[in-house]
């Protein structure tokens, strides 16, 4: 956040603790960033539930977080936006 | 020291568990092998599947040595699809895995080993007592790393000697439990 000029204390942290909850904020896996409301990769399993994703590195590998560029480069397009 | 109610030392639990094409595995009569490790794992964890060539390719340099590995799949696949039979089938032989991909249905096993996550890594030494328990390696993300964890304790088993280490933190998620 503070990378691309955002306060970090504006994340919101939201634990999904259901299968109902998970259905009902179409959550596909844990960790999900959103940014403005949109997935800051679009999912590869669309079914919802209280899992575990599976993100891809930039040079390949699997990860259980998304590349910290993905975050980045994410952030900067909902800057972006927002200011349109 | 304990391992979540299996000790080091402990004589495994019973593993009879079937396939994925329905053919049933059991442990090796003590003895018969100089080191068996039992992997719990699944198909859409992150870390297992992060993990996952690295175990494969211990199980291809150890096999000469005698050693058998088997991977286990305990989620409820009622809630987790990706983990279903016919999934885990699919997957075994579409990637063409050296080892058995054995199915806990009724969870019975992981609970009777105390498994945690996926990965979780289980070394029996040739008479089945618990001799590692936990990550193939510290870092999921760091294929380099070649699961040392688990080889440094195929080659301390294989030599007759302890682990060191003999217990680390199993990391992954959690083993998907039946509600």
């Amino acid at each position: 956040m503070e990378a691309v000029g955002l306060d970090p204390a504006a994340v919101v942290v939201h634990e999904v603790e259901t299968d109902e909850d998970a259905d009902a904020e179409r959550f596909v896996g844990s960790p999900t960033i959103r940014i403005e409301g949109r997935d800051i990769q679009a999912p590869a399993e669309t079914a919802t539930g209280l899992t575990c994703r599976v993100y891809r590195l930039r040079d390949g590998r699997i990860s259980a977080i998304p590349d910290p560029a993905d975050i980045r480069d994410a952030l900067r397009q909902g800057i972006e936006r927002s200011s349109r | 020291m304990n391992a979540d109610g299996l000790a080091i030392g402990d004589p495994a639990p019973p593993l009879e568990l079937p396939d994925t094409d329905g053919a049933m595995h059991t442990l090796p009569n003590p003895g018969d092998a100089p080191a068996t490790v039992v992997v719990w794992t699944c198909n859409h964890c992150p870390y297992a599947l992060a993990w996952h060539d690295r175990l494969l390719d211990v199980a291809r340099d150890y096999a000469e040595a005698g050693v058998g590995l088997l991977m286990v799949n305990s989620n409820d696949a009622q809630r987790y699809p990706a983990d279903s039979l016919e999934a885990m089938r699919d997957r075994h032989r579409a990637e063409g895995w050296p080892v058995p991909y054995l199915h806990d249905a009724d969870q019975s096993a992981a609970r009777a080993w105390g498994a945690r996550t996926t990965p979780d890594v289980f070394v029996l030494d040739p008479d089945l007592r618990l001799a590692y328990r936990g990550a193939p390696d510290p870092d999921h993300e760091r294929p380099e790393l070649a699961a040392g964890w688990l080889r440094d304790a195929l080659t301390a088993v294989l030599a007759g000697e302890q682990p060191d280490p003999h217990l680390t933190q199993p990391i992954g998620c959690s083993i998907k439990w039946r509600q």
